[in-house]
C-alpha cells in the first residue's frame, strides 16, 4: 500500500493498513476515501452494501488521524475500513437485517462488537447485505436485493453473511463482521475465497446482534487472510457484562498463534483429525480433490494426520433445523408492529395488527422457519421433535469431545459444493438446508471453526477448508490455518477487477 | 402419506400470528411435509439415556449487582414507534366500553 491518496488498497491486508496508519505512513482518511471510491465504482454490480455511511466513515477516519497526530494511540485497527453485517445494530444508523419488517429502524444503541471495533480505531464504512434474519445459504433471501459472487457474477456468494464475504473478496472493505448460526460465516467465506471464523460460543458478545437462534448464533470476523481474521477477533472477543452468555476467560493471542504456525517448526507435533463422515458421497469431486491436497500440504508442514470419527454427523442437519427454527419462532415473535419497524395499515384489532404486519413484513424463508419452529414447539410435538433434537445435540457435541482426545484440531471441507447459480436451490428448501451439512455441527457443539481458501474449481470458483478446534481452542485454528497459508498462495488470489463472469465455464 | 395437512398449517399460522395467503399455505404445506419427512431420520437415534442439551457451553446464570444503572431514555425507546401517544406505544383498542376485553370485537 502506498501513501498517496490511499494508493492501491485492492488486496491490502489489515496488518499492512493498521501498521501504516500507526506508523504515520498512511492516513486513515486516504484509506477510507480509497475504499469509498471502490464501493462507488464496483458495488453497483455486486450489491454488497445496503447503506454506505460515507460521512460517518470520514469523520471516524479523521478522528484516527487526529489521535495519531496528537500522539495518542490510535488503536490496533487504526484506520482499517470495515463492513458491518446489517444484523449488528448501530446507533443512529438504519439496521434492517435485510428484512422489510425492520425498514427504517434506527437503533438507539450500539452492539458490543461494533463498539469494540470502533474503539480499536476501525472505520465502519456501512451496513452489508445478508439473508433476511440470517436465514439462508445463498443471500437470495435478502428482502433488499441480490449479492453477486465477485469470482463470477452469475453465482451466489453463499450466505447468510454473503455480502460480508463478497465485500472482503472484492476489496470493498479490508475486513467485515458476520454471524454464523449454522455456517453463515464459513460457507460464504469458502464460496468467496476469503477467511472467516466462527469462534467458540460465547467468545464474542451477542449484545446488539439481532437474534435468530440464540443458542447457536455466533458473531465473528471475515478477513482476506487468517491473520486478518485473528487481528479482528482479538478486538471483537471477550467477556461482556451485557451478554450473560459471554465467556469470562481471557482473550487468546491469536496473531501470535498465526506466527507460530508460519514460523519455526510449522505444525510439528500437531495432530490433525480427519473425519471420514465429512468426505461423503455427494461432495463435488473438485472440492474433495482440493481438500485432500490441502491435507497433504498440512502433512508436509509437519502435522500428523489421524483418522477420527464423528459418528452422529448424519443427524446434524435434522437436529440443527429443529432447534434453530424453534428458537427463531420465539425470537421473531418480537416483530409485532407495535414498538418498531413495519406496521400494517388499516387494522381493527391487535390480533390483526400482529398477523398482518408479520405476513407483510417477513419473507418466505423467515415465514417457513417461524412455521416449522411453531410446529416443533407445539404441545404434543415438543417431545418428539424439539426435545429429541436437544438430546441429539448432546450426541453431536460428545462426538467432538471424543475426537479431540485424539487430535488438536479437525480438518474438513467447509462446503461440499462450490458457489451455485442464482435460483438453483431456491425452489427446494431442503436442498438449500443440505448445503450446510458440514458446518452446522460446530454450531450445535459450540466449538470454534475457521474457514479459509484452499483452491479453485476449473471454472474459477473458490474452495474452502474448515479447521475445527476444541472449545476456546481458537489458537489451534489460527496456527494450522496460518501454517497452510505460509505454504500456499490461494489467499493472495484476487477476483477480476471489476468483477466479471466465471473465467472458464466447464461443459461436460 | 403426508405428515401435515393444510388445515394444520392454517392453525399453526394463527398460533404464530402470521397471515398467509392461500398460495403460501399450499406452498408451506408441501415444504413442511418434506422437511418433517427428512427430520424423521432422528427417530433412528437412541437418545433414551441422553440429557437434553440446551446450551453449547456450560454456564451458570450470573446475576449482576442489584443497583440502578443507565436505562434507555423514554424518548429514545419510542423513537421507532410506528404510532405513539404521549409516552406510550399506540395500538388498536383492546379494552372496550362496558368493561369487556377481547380482540375479536370490532
Amino acid at each position: 500500500v502506498t501513501a498517496a491518496a490511499g494508493g492501491e488498497v485492492r488486496g491490502a491486508s489489515i496488518a499492512a493498513l493498521a501498521d501504516g496508519v500507526r506508523a504515520g505512513k498512511l492516513r486513515a482518511r486516504d484509506l477510507t476515501e480509497a475504499y469509498l471510491d471502490r464501493i462507488a465504482r464496483l458495488d453497483g454490480a455486486l450489491g454488497c452494501y445496503l447503506l454506505v455511511d460515507a460521512e460517518g466513515a470520514r469523520r471516524r477516519a479523521d478522528a484516527v488521524d487526529a489521535a495519531r497526530a496528537a500522539g495518542r494511540d490510535p488503536g490496533p485497527l487504526a484506520g482499517v475500513p470495515i463492513g458491518i453485517k446489517d444484523i449488528f445494530v448501530t446507533r443512529g444508523i438504519e439496521t434492517t437485517c435485510a428484512s422489510k419488517i425492520l425498514r427504517g429502524f434506527i437503533p438507539p444503541f450500539e452492539s458490543t462488537v461494533t463498539q469494540r471495533l470502533a474503539d480499536a480505531g476501525a472505520v465502519a464504512l456501512g451496513k452489508i447485505n445478508m439473508d433476511e434474519f440470517a436465514m439462508g445459504s445463498s443471500n437470495e433471501n435478502s428482502a433488499r436485493g441480490r449479492v453477486h459472487n465477485p469470482w463470477s457474477l452469475a453465482h451466489v456468494p453463499g450466505g447468510s453473511s454473503g455480502g460480508s464475504a463478497a465485500a472482503v473478496a472484492a476489496s470493498l472493505c479490508a475486513g467485515a463482521t458476520g454471524t454464523d448460526t449454522g455456517g453463515s460465516i464459513r460457507q460464504p467465506a469458502a464460496m468467496c475465497g476469503v477467511a472467516g471464523m466462527k469462534p467458540t460460543y460465547g467468545r464474542v458478545s451477542r449484545y446488539g446482534v439481532i437474534a435468530f437462534a440464540s443458542s447457536l448464533d455466533h458473531p465473528g470476523p471475515f478477513g482476506r487472510t487468517v491473520e486478518d481474521v485473528a487481528a479482528l477477533l482479538e478486538v471483537m472477543a471477550g467477556a461482556d457484562p451485557l451478554d450473560a452468555t459471554s465467556i469470562p476467560a481471557p482473550v487468546g493471542r491469536y496473531r501470535d498463534a498465526c506466527r507460530a504456525g508460519r514460523e519455526g517448526g510449522g505444525l510439528k507435533g500437531v495432530r490433525l483429525g480427519i473425519p471420514a463422515e465429512y468426505f461423503t458421497a455427494g461432495m463435488d469431486p473438485e472440492v474433495e480433490a482440493a481438500v485432500r491436497a490441502a491435507l497433504d500440504e498440512l502433512g508436509r508442514a509437519g502435522a500428523e494426520l489421524v483418522p477420527v470419527s464423528l459418528p452422529h454427523t448424519r443427524y446434524a442437519i435434522a437436529t440443527y433445523y429443529l432447534i434453530c427454527t424453534a428458537e427463531a419462532a420465539s425470537n421473531l415473535a418480537r416483530y409485532d408492529g407495535v414498538r418498531f419497524g413495519l406496521r400494517a395499515p388499516d387494522v381493527h384489532s391487535l390480533a390483526e395488527l400482529y398477523s398482518r404486519t408479520r405476513g407483510e413484513g417477513f419473507g418466505l424463508e423467515a415465514k417457513r422457519r417461524i412455521m416449522l419452529g411453531t410446529y416443533v414447539l407445539r404441545a404434543g410435538y415438543y417431545d418428539a421433535y424439539y426435545l429429541k433434537a436437544l438430546r441429539a445435540r448432546r450426541k453431536l457435541a460428545e462426538d467432538f469431545a471424543a475426537a479431540f482426545t485424539r487430535c488438536d484440531a479437525i480438518v474438513t471441507p467447509t462446503s461440499p459444493i462450490p458457489a451455485f447459480r442464482f435460483g438453483e436451490r431456491m425452489g427446494d428448501p431442503l436442498q438449500m438446508y443440505l448445503a450446510d451439512v458440514l458446518t452446522v455441527a460446530p454450531n450445535l457443539a459450540g466449538v470454534p471453526a475457521l474457514a479459509q481458501s484452499c483452491g479453485f474449481t476449473r471454472a474459477g470458483l473458490p474452495i474452502g477448508l474448515q479447521i475445527i478446534a476444541p472449545p476456546l481452542g481458537e489458537e489451534a485454528c489460527f496456527r494450522v490455518g496460518a501454517a497452510y497459508e505460509a505454504r500456499t498462495d490461494w489467499h493472495r488470489r484476487l477476483p477480476e477487477d471489476p468483477p466479471a463472469g466465471a473465467r472458464r465455464e466447464v461443459t461436460s | 402419506m403426508s405428515r401435515i395437512r393444510s388445515e394444520e398449517v392454517r392453525e399453526l399460522a394463527v398460533l404464530a400470528r402470521l397471515e398467509l395467503s392461500d398460495q403460501e399455505i399450499e406452498r408451506m404445506t408441501g415444504d413442511l411435509d418434506a422437511i418433517l419427512g427428512y427430520v424423521d431420520a432422528l427417530k433412528d437415534l437412541d437418545t433414551a439415556a441422553v440429557e437434553p442439551m440446551t446450551h453449547a457451553v456450560p454456564f451458570d446464570c450470573p446475576l449482576r449487582d442489584d443497583v440502578v444503572g443507565v436505562s434507555l431514555p423514554v424518548e429514545e425507546a419510542l423513537q421507532n414507534a410506528p404510532r405513539r401517544e404521549a409516552s406510550f406505544f399506540q395500538v388498536p383498542r383492546i379494552v372496550h366500553k362496558g368493561g369487556g376485553a377481547g380482540e375479536d370485537e370490532s
